[in-house]
Formats: C-alpha cells, structure tokens, sequence
C-alpha cells in the first residue's frame, strides 16, 4: 500500500501516516482534520446506574489534539467536575485507560484525528466497577495480578542479603524471549476487552496470563510448575478462547494472546520448555 | 476422581478431532447412493446390522457427546461462578452425557439386531 | 488459586478501597459486560469474530445433535414412525436447516482445527522487540487466512449439500 511516504519531507510527516493495523473505525488517511469536535463523556455518580448521562462538550482540536487533551480542555474551561484519571500523557503509566468511541483505548495515544467522525464518545471502561464519571477501580485487576505471583523465584538467590552483590548472567536474546511482556503498563485495556472477563469473574484475564508466561520465558525464575499450577484450573488459562482483542487494544505491544498460547502450548506438552536457569554469579568474589 | 481442568481440555481437543473423522465417514454413507434412497427405512437398517457401521455410530455418540457437552459446560461455567451453579453445571453435563449416549445406543442396538426387519 | 498470600501483599490503602468498593459495588460483577460482550463481534478484528462463530456454531450443532439423535430413534418404532419422521424433515425447509448444519459443522470443525494449533502456540509467531505502531504478531496473516479458509470451506460444503439435497436424484 502505497501512503505516498517519500514524498514527505519530514520524519514526522512519515510516522503520522503509520497506524494499527487492526482498528475498526479508524479515519482513511484522505480524510480531513474538523476543527472542532463534539465531545459526548459519560458522567454518572457512585453506581453506574445512578443519573448516568452523556454531557457534550464542543472542543476545538488541531493536527496532534489527543482525547486526553480534548478532556482536559473539557474540564478546564467548561465543566470542571469531570472526574478523570491521568497522570503521564505519554502512554508510559496506564491511567488514561477509557472505552473511546467503543473500543478500550488509551485517551493520551489517541489522537482525535486518527479516530473517525466528529464525535468522540468517552465512556469509563468496561469490565471494572465504576467509581465515577471516567474513573474505574482497578483492585480486583491487581488482585488477580498479584495472585499469579509477578516475582522471580529462584531458590539460589538470597534476597535478604544485599553485600553479596549477586547478578543473574542473562544474554540479549535471554531477554528477548520475554521482554515485550514485561513492557506491560497495566493500563487494564485487554482486562476490558477480553469476552471472557466480560462474564467470567474468577478469570484473572489476559494481563495477568501473560504475566505468568512473563515470569516462564525469564531464565532467571525456577519456579514454572508453582506458576502452572496457579493457573491451571477451571477459571484459570483455560478459559481463554484466543479471541485476540487483548491484542487488538493493547498500546504497548505486548500481545498478551501470544504468551497465553505459548504458556498454554507448553502446558499441553506441544513444546519443550529449552530454558536453562540462568546462573548466578557472585560478583564480590569475582574482584 | 476430579480431572484436572488441562486434562478436561485435551479430551476436549482429542475428541474433537477424532469426531471429525468419524463424522465424515457418516455423512459420506449418505452419498455412496442417491440420498432420498439411502434414507429408506430398509437401506438404514442394513447399516445398522453392519456391525462396522455400528461401532462408528456408537463412537460418534461417545464422542460428540463428551466434547459439545464439555463445550456446553465451559460456556455455562464462564456465565456464573458461585458453587451451587458450578456443582450444578457438571452434574448436569455428566448426566447429559450419559443419557444421550444410553439413549443412542438403545437405537443402535435395537435397530441392529434383535429381531427388527 | 494463592489468595493464602494475598492479604499480605496488600497496602492498608488498598484494603481501604476494595472495602469501599464492595460496599458500593456489592460484587465484582458490576459493570461487567456479561452476555452482550460475547455477542458483539464486530469490534475487534479477525479473532474475536472466529471465536464468537465458533460459539454460535457449537452451541447449534449440540442442539442438531440431541434432535438427530431423537430423530434417528424414531427407528425403533418400525417403518409407521420412520416414514412419518421423514415427511417431517424431508421438506424444502429441513433440507435448508439440514444446509445450515452442513455449514456450521464444516466451519465449527476447519477452524477448530486452525484453533488446536494456535492454543498449542504453532503459527502464532516469537515473541520479540515490539516497535511502533506495536501490531500484535498473533493476529497474523497465517490465522487470518485460517478463518477466511473455514468460511469458504463451509461455503463449498453448502453448495455440495444443495445441489445434493436440492438437485434430486
């Protein structure tokens, strides 16, 4: 597909015209910018039910205007009780997470021009029990997370003491086998999109999965049969249908299906687990 | 004696596949003459006393019923999970296997020999 | 699961909201999508359509078979019962429904198939440096064509069934 890349001068030029390849209702590159968009976000109290309404608000946007801009222009200088959560604006910390025009997306990556349409619906993501306006709360997300155990184990390692100065040897391609999953930034997005966590209370969901198949590719953790034991159960690894829309939403490129179907290849016997435990080497007594 | 859920899976998936062949071989019965005939009463019976036949149909039985009951089970586990409804849900499947696979070899035995024309 | 060690890892601030949380939310069901995230396909890609066809498709076909079943039992009953289940299904409108499993049964088994291998992690691709614009390696051109593969599978296998069951011999 030909997006006309070398006749644009500028870098900047070039990586505007990159996007996902698997959005739904993103705008075809010929469209144009509007100048002023309609901002509809859903505003309700404790429950979700109680006096839920969309508010609009006109916002003017221009080339690289994010939705988390446009919020916040929404909150400076029109309705300042919009209850947002925020904090990086630069897809690094997770907490901008929110259903834009239907799809789990970060509002601080997303910028007004790539979606379609001059309205953009912000709505508080789904899958998580609401607090209020945009914000959701996240603790049942990070029990789950924490039941898969997210530390290294390793039974040679002595944690409680630090003069010894141990380092794990790990090569680059040790740490190319789980380091896009350790990029996750929690951000809840594939939580909210997965069918199964849609019904399934007791699924941990796809962020925490791909956690465990974090800690099974690490060459410095021993642990994998406590690991695979935690989530092979009824409510556990099995109940992901490889539907994809954690991948589809996730902003960092982790591909939690991906690891769920190694971790699960592995776990049918399909393929050997090659992970020699990394040594670990003393470096006191090396000087 | 509790399956472990992987172990429920690879049955799932073995059962699935072997379902796959079985299946064929019995829709292709269908074809080896024109299809109105080959679902005359006489016709079908003569495949019921071919023993073959029938050993594949009994296999089908078991093994449709294992893999879309469990299937049916894993879609009902996912929509509640207190444990009443889970306790319920596989009672349930066990109970559904087993009566349609008893109900289905009740045909073939019967059609198969035993006295039927 | 380890929730034995899950008390400990929590901070007091933490405690505090998942107290506030329970109390106003009463369970973490609430504001789960339930049933109509599985119904909705349309959102997210290839993937996420395959699983929602591949439930849709099984759930038919466990429906079909505990009628066939019943249906074929009608054996049992001498040729009377027999003849009188034919006239039932063979119409215009069971040889469609009979079309329509055709289908389903052709679609729910290719990509099942297609499915076994990718729960088993083969065609999936490495994991790797992820770079912009961070497209998922698992929603690949391998698994796209898969599904594209069963659907028109199942479409030829409709064919087939028609022109067998319509074409008349």
């Amino acid at each position: 597909m030909d997006l006309g890349l070398n006749k644009m001068d500028k870098p900047i030029d070039k990586i505007g015209m990159l996007g996902k390849k698997n959005r739904i209702d993103d705008k075809k590159n010929d469209e144009t910018i509007p100048e002023k968009i309609l901002l509809k976000v859903f505003r309700a109290g404790g429950r979700v039910r109680d006096f839920a309404h969309f508010d609009r608000f006109e916002v003017p946007v221009q080339r690289w205007t994010t939705v988390l801009d446009a919020l916040l222009y929404a909150k400076s200088y029109q309705d300042s009780s919009i209850g947002i959560r925020y904090s990086c604006r630069m897809a690094s910390c997770g907490s901008c997470g929110m259903k834009i025009n239907g799809i789990p997306r970060l509002a601080c990556y997303t910028k007004i021009s790539e979606l379609a349409g001059s309205t953009i619906t912000c709505e508080p993501l789904i899958n998580f029990p609401h607090i209020r306006d945009l914000v959701t709360d996240f603790s049942q997300f990070f029990k789950h997370h924490k039941e898969m155990q997210p530390y290294i184990h390793n039974k040679n390692a002595d944690i409680k003491d630090t003069r010894k100065l141990s380092e794990f040897k790990q090569s680059p391609e040790d740490v190319d086998k789980y380091l896009q999953f350790s990029n996750c930034i929690k951000c809840g997005l594939c939580y909210s999109a997965c069918p199964t966590v849609a019904t399934d209370t007791k699924f941990p969901g796809p962020q925490a999965l791909s956690q465990v198949y974090r800690y099974y590719a690490d060459t410095r953790d021993d642990a994998i049969k406590e690991r695979l034991d935690i989530v092979d159960e009824r409510h556990g690894i099995w109940r992901c249908h490889f539907a994809g829309s954690c991948s589809v939403v996730c902003p960092k490129g982790i591909d939690p299906a991906l690891g769920i179907q190694l971790l699960r290849g592995y776990m049918m016997g399909f393929s050997k687990n090659e992970k020699k435990i990394a040594e670990l080497m003393d470096r006191l007594s090396e000087e | 004696m509790t399956l472990r859920e992987s172990q429920i899976m690879k049955i799932h998936y073995i059962t699935g596949l072997a379902a796959l062949f079985v299946v064929a071989v019995h829709i292709i019965m269908r074809l080896i003459m024109p299809f109105n005939t080959s679902l005359e009463y006489g016709n079908v019976i003569a495949n019921y006393h071919n023993i073959l036949y029938a050993i594949l149909l009994e296999s089908i039985l078991i093994l449709i019923a294992l893999h879309g009951f469990n299937g049916v089970r894993i879609i009902l586990i996912e929509l509640r999970q207190n444990k009443h409804w889970e306790n319920g849900v596989t009672i349930f499947t066990i109970i559904a296997m087993i009566t349609i696979v008893a109900y289905g070899t009740r045909t073939i035995i019967m059609a198969n020999g035993l006295g039927f024309e | 699961m380890a929730s034995r060690n899950f008390n400990t890892l929590c901070t007091s601030g933490e405690k505090i909201l998942m107290e506030i949380s329970k109390e106003r939310n009463n369970n973490d069901r609430d504001n789960r999508e339930g049933l109509k995230g599985w119904l909705n396909p349309s959102r997210y890609g290839w993937e996420r359509l395959s699983y929602w066809l591949q439930r849709l498709t099984g759930v038919f076909l466990i429906v079909y078979f505990i009628g066939h079943v019943y249906e074929t039992s009608s054996l049992t009953r001498g040729l009377d019962a027999w003849n009188a289940m034919l006239q039932l299904t063979q119409t215009p409108w069971g040889h469609l429904f009979l079309i329509l499993v055709i289908g389903t049964s052709t679609f729910h088994s290719s990509n099942g198939i297609r499915l076994i291998f990718t729960h088993a992690g083969k065609g999936l691709g490495r994991p790797g440096r992820p770079d912009y614009p961070y497209d998922a390696i698992s929603l690949n051109y391998r698994q796209r064509s898969g599904i594209w593969v069963a659907l028109i599978l199942a479409a030829v296998a409709m064919l087939y069934g028609t022109s067998v069951l319509f074409g008349g011999k």
